[in-house]
């Protein structure tokens, strides 16, 4: 079992013939994923490597029925580019992209929800159950199949994490990125719940960071429905307030927002909060072995 | 991007949004003119790119034009301490001089993109003029919160309400008016927050924005050109906008070890176990998910710029840039920018073993970490001047860099 995608997920990358685009619909492949299609408008009919490209999503769909689209489109073009993945029937949606402005992601929401599409992202580096299917920029590598489910706003934040859960002896089930911008497709709650009902999922890992309120409200959600242990660290806990730290949403607003009264809510809602980056892979083992004889 | 008031002001005006009548000016003697243009008396606002400059002593009220002279003979060159510059505050080179309002009383209006619901938001209150997180702590009934639906726009029921409940029944065609103008530009500007603290009654009973902040989205200014011309660098850290045009994201903090790390999470999070390591960041440094032996060269060099840092820690993670590829980089670099300080290295993920390898080859000599903890207690040592404690531990590898002929 795995969460959101698995085995049989046939995937159609748009903006395939771009450099970002074409390498990673490659890794991809190569990691084992099911790479059936490309789009890009005004190349179709060529191919990258034997996969096909199409102009158009409508085609690509018709022809080689993909169920998951992953998105290189630049910045100006993206929201168009969720939204036609989203009008050619296509339910589960990755888009790497960083850089869209936010009042196309405020239209772009209000479709995925209406249309009840889950988009991963964007600014994001995907997702990955790994062992069995890739659909991101991650290095596969470095990670190891297991029990731990891993949520991050970052990008190589979540493989710092993944890589010192391996080392610690434990594995991940899913890891998934769900993005640094301010209006993101999915948020915590939404994968805490895939998690909990997911068999081959033991623990929950939240890899956090300032600005916002997306932790607070996974606390409420871990408070009130999760069963399973889920830990959590906060990036940013010496970040300047006021000012961007590189992702558009890591922004200290006012009092909210900061990492100290993340970790206050998620302590108070039963999180195992670890407050030392150093130490994520050891805490969750020995947590797991000693608390839930995991 | 922030916009000045009175940059922010000129948009609005084009919108039809009543603003006062005012001109910026550069000279004391600018001001004393334009105050006698514009009649007695006036208010001389500080344009910084900064909040709270009222609280700072930058907005003053102006009787006669030998007053409005002085205050800006004051004004003019003065550092601003707020908030939000902390200590080093940031200089007052120009003044806008506008009419002063007849006010009968001072309402809060602004509009955000709410992060929670997705949605542009309307925040009104009938008290105006102090800061709204106040109103909120004080007076949380008095706030309102209208969230639009971007398909369908700030929808006339939604004016209404607002009309009602900020008592604006006797000026309620102009109110309307103004509020969807202030939508309007809202959206067509691309701000990611558009605030009016206050917006007043005059006591002839019509609207005025007298004060007006607009933050534009810097994802969207690839179509907003006409706002990306109005931004004033003089403002900005010019090593902070030097490593923005090299593509790299790069904000200054009062610490002593530099950081670079690749990712801007793992780029906070090194920050942070620095500081748990007692040890205090730099800089906040991001270079990208391609550390290339460019952007790693323009690193070191705005990095050692800062005299103040004493040791330097490279934590990158190799996922898509392979870590062999890293270290060659590093060292490359190196041989253009000299770097007298110690500089700690912690490279993991994809090739890391040869990565490693061509570090400890390499002619200049490198502390090398083997992980995130061991690497944080070591830059922070080093930065504290504690060498000798942590040459013992790691010595072999901390000397490894002495193969050098």
């Amino acid at each position: 079992m795995a969460v959101c995608v698995y085995r049989t997920s046939r995937v159609v990358v748009q903006g395939v013939t771009g450099k970002e685009g074409r390498y990673h619909a490659l890794a991809c492949r190569d990691y084992g994923t099911k790479v059936v299609a490309g789009v890009t408008p005004g190349k179709g009919g060529m191919d990258v490597e034997g996969i096909p490209v199409y102009n158009t999503m409508e085609e690509a769909v018709q022809n080689t029925h993909p169920n998951v689209s992953l998105i290189f489109v630049p910045p100006p073009f993206a929201a168009d580019a969720i939204l036609e993945a989203v009008g050619s029937g296509i339910k589960t949606i990755v888009c790497i992209t960083e850089g869209i402005p936010v009042l196309d992601m405020v239209k772009v929401k209000r479709v995925i929800e209406k249309e009840n599409v889950t988009l991963i992202g964007p600014n994001c580096p995907g997702i990955i159950t790994p062992g069995a299917t890739k659909i991101g920029i991650m290095p596969g590598h470095i990670f190891k199949r297991g029990s731990v489910g891993i949520i991050s706003r970052s990008g190589t934040l979540l493989y710092e994490t993944a890589d010192q859960i391996t080392k610690a002896g434990l594995g991940q089930s899913t890891c998934v990125g769900i993005g640094g911008d301010p209006i993101i497709g999915t948020d915590y709650i939404y994968w805490l719940e895939k998690f909990e009902q997911d068999p081959e999922t033991e623990a929950v890992m939240m890899v956090g960071e300032i600005g916002g309120n997306a932790e607070e409200k996974a606390a409420e959600y871990v408070k009130n429905h999760m069963k399973k242990p889920v830990f959590a660290f906060i990036a940013g806990r010496t970040a300047p307030p006021g000012r961007r730290m590189g992702h558009a949403g890591a922004i200290i607003m006012g009092k909210s927002g900061t990492a100290e009264y993340k970790y206050e809510v998620l302590r108070a809602s039963g999180v195992h909060t670890i407050e030392n980056p150093g130490y994520i892979g050891e805490t969750i083992y020995k947590t797991l072995k000693e608390e839930y004889s995991l | 991007m922030k916009l000045h008031e009175y940059q922010a002001k000129e948009v609005l005006a084009s919108y039809g949004v009543p603003v006062p009548e005012g001109r910026v000016t550069h000279f004391p003697y600018d001001a004393w003119m334009v105050s006698m243009e514009l009649g007695l008396p006036v208010v001389l606002k500080a344009q910084v790119l900064t909040g709270g400059r009222g609280k700072a002593g930058g907005v003053k009220l102006a009787k006669t034009s030998d007053e409005a002279r002085d205050i800006a003979q004051e004004l003019f060159g003065k550092k601003l301490v707020t908030k939000q510059t902390g200590p080093k505050g940031v200089i007052v080179r120009k003044l806008l001089v506008e009419k002063a309002a007849d006010i009968d009383r001072e309402l809060y209006f602004s509009i955000v993109v709410d992060r929670t619901s997705s949605k542009p938001t309307v925040i009104a209150s009938k008290r105006g003029g102090m800061s709204i997180e106040e109103v909120a702590e004080q007076y949380p009934e008095d706030i309102i919160k209208i969230p639009i639906d971007p398909a369908v726009g700030f929808l006339p029921y939604q004016i209404r309400r607002l009309k009602y409940d900020l008592e604006l029944t006797a000026q309620e065609k102009e109110a309307a008016k103004i509020f969807s103008a202030l939508y309007k530009a809202f959206s067509e500007k691309d701000c990611s927050l558009l605030e009016l603290n206050p917006l007043v009654v005059l006591k002839s009973g019509h609207l005025l924005a007298v004060d007006a902040k607009m933050d534009i989205d810097e994802n969207a200014l690839y179509r907003r050109r006409e706002i990306s011309r109005m931004r004033d660098l003089t403002e900005s850290d010019p090593d902070e906008l030097e490593a923005r045009f090299t593509g790299l994201n790069f904000i200054k903090l009062p610490g002593n070890i530099g950081c670079m790390v690749n990712g801007a999470g793992l780029a906070m999070t090194t920050m942070d176990v620095i500081k748990l390591a007692g040890g205090e960041p730099a800089n906040f440094l991001d270079v990208g998910g391609e550390a290339t032996p460019e952007t790693i060269a323009k690193g070191f060099e705005i990095i050692t710029r800062d005299p103040k840092v004493k040791a330097i820690f490279i934590n990158i993670f190799g996922g898509i840039v392979r870590c062999d590829k890293v270290a060659n980089g590093i060292i490359q670099a190196l041989k253009t920018v000299e770097v007298k300080i110690p500089v700690v290295i912690r490279l993991t993920g994809m090739n890391k073993e040869e990565g490693m390898e061509i570090l400890k080859k390499a002619p200049m000599q490198f502390y090398i970490a083997e992980d995130l903890r061991e690497a944080a207690k070591m830059v922070s040592d080093l930065s504290n001047n504690k060498n000798n404690e942590t040459e013992k531990k790691p010595a072999e590898k901390a000397k490894a860099g002495k193969k050098e002929k």
